[in-house]
């Protein structure tokens, strides 16, 4: 019997019953597109959900070192990022929001034992309503940190600034002037 | 409960895209048990639809209200200057709400937001499941407690089958035997021997048998004239 030779094992005929196969996963169409032209002078508008035992006292600690860090990010001072509603997130976004983040509480170290990992899983929901809108889930990011972090604080808020102003403004456009 | 699931946003948002006014009516039944359609889900669903609309540039007014139960006429006539107001309305009750909102308001258009799924309870917190099929018939005094007609995969009345192993069921790795559980409840019950017992065949006519089932108390009946 002659050995085959070269012939593709694809190329054999399929026995019947066998299975179809996989049709291969449509790609998923880009989020947002590139990014839009920002229109002179434009500055990322980023909210910044804040938990008052770490990242809000973190906050704190950065002005009385005085560490700068950009005037873009307006914090919302949170008793706990467990009590974050992916609403809250939402609502920064139909507002105009370009970026929204959510600094919580070393993982293991949250005051109330496991309201920033109830945060990380908002947040990853949030991400994928985000996606759903066509708006790139980097928009919005959950950020850990200790209450002795000042520096890190501003890290995070200049990081974040940088990722938005290199996303462009917000698919969604203003209501009013400001958020 | 009724557990349903939420539709994908684009299939909502594909049917309202056009309109001027769209209200949300949600439930704070059983589908905001199961994070479905309650008031927090009405919320999120009109927010997404807002900014959706905002950022295709389309003239979407998006209202939200949600009803203390959304299957009673009674609880639906509190919608009615908000219905009035909206060119459709998306219903986050479970299919049975849709209808009834479709009936206290015959002209307008009823778009359902939720797949209602199945009768069953929470697990634990995110998990559900199925629990009873409304079969009309309960058996669950001879099956410890389980039901074997939702929660079999063939609705087995003499189970286990080949395909339960270690307790579980072949048709997914994460569903136990419904028979297992039966077995394991009547033993620790001291009472197998329910299970030497020959059932007479059961009755299906009280199931999907005959159309939509109605049941009618004469004693609960207000009569119109009563002399």
């Amino acid at each position: 019997m002659a050995e085959a030779t070269g012939a593709p094992a694809a190329a054999a005929p399929k026995p019947a019953g066998a299975p179809a196969p996989k049709a291969a996963p449509t790609p998923r169409p880009p989020v947002e597109g590139p990014p839009k032209t920002p229109t002179a002078g434009w500055e990322p508008e980023i909210v910044a959900f804040c938990c008052t035992f770490c990242a809000y006292t973190a906050a704190d600690l950065a002005g009385s070192q005085r560490t700068t860090y950009p005037t873009n990010v307006k914090i919302v001072k949170l008793l706990c990022t467990g009590k974050l509603d992916p609403l809250y997130m939402l609502k920064a976004f139909e507002s105009g929001a370009d970026g929204v983040y959510v600094a919580g509480c070393l993982e293991g170290s949250c005051h109330f034992e496991t309201g920033n990992l109830r945060a990380k899983a908002q947040v990853e929901r949030v991400k994928k309503m985000l996606e759903e809108m066509g708006i790139d889930p980097a928009r919005a990011e959950m950020f850990n940190l200790s209450s002795a972090m000042g520096t890190r604080f501003a890290e995070i808020a200049r990081e974040f600034t940088d990722r938005i102003r290199k996303l462009g403004p917000s698919p969604v456009p203003k209501r009013g002037v400001g958020l | 409960m009724i557990i349903g699931e939420r539709k994908k946003l684009e299939d909502i948002y594909a049917r309202v895209k056009d309109l001027k006014k769209v209200l949300v009516a949600g439930c704070n039944g059983c589908v905001a048990i199961c994070y479905a359609g309650g008031e927090k889900e009405v919320g999120l669903l009109a927010t997404e639809l807002r900014i959706m609309a905002k950022k295709d540039g389309k003239p979407l007014e998006v209202s939200e209200l949600t009803h203390v139960r959304q299957c009673e006429h009674e609880f639906a006539e509190a919608a009615r200057a908000a219905v009035e107001n909206a060119d459709a309305v998306i219903c986050l009750g479970c299919g049975e709400g849709v209808q009834i909102m479709a009936e206290h308001f015959p002209a307008k258009v009823f778009l359902p937001g939720i797949n209602t799924t199945f009768i069953g309870s929470p697990d634990k917190q995110g998990v559900w499941s199925e629990k009873c099929a409304a079969c009309g018939n309960c058996i669950l005094d001879r099956t410890g407690g389980v039901c074997p007609i939702a929660r079999c995969s063939k609705s087995l009345l003499n189970g286990p089958c080949g395909g339960s192993h270690d307790g579980k069921c072949e048709v997914r790795d994460d569903l136990p035997c419904a028979w297992q559980l039966i077995y394991d409840r009547l033993k620790a019950l001291n009472r197998l021997e329910e299970l030497d017992q020959i059932w007479e065949p059961k009755d299906w006519r009280t199931s999907r048998d005959g159309g939509a089932r109605r049941i009618v108390r004469e004693d609960m009946v207000v009569k119109e004239n009563p002399t």
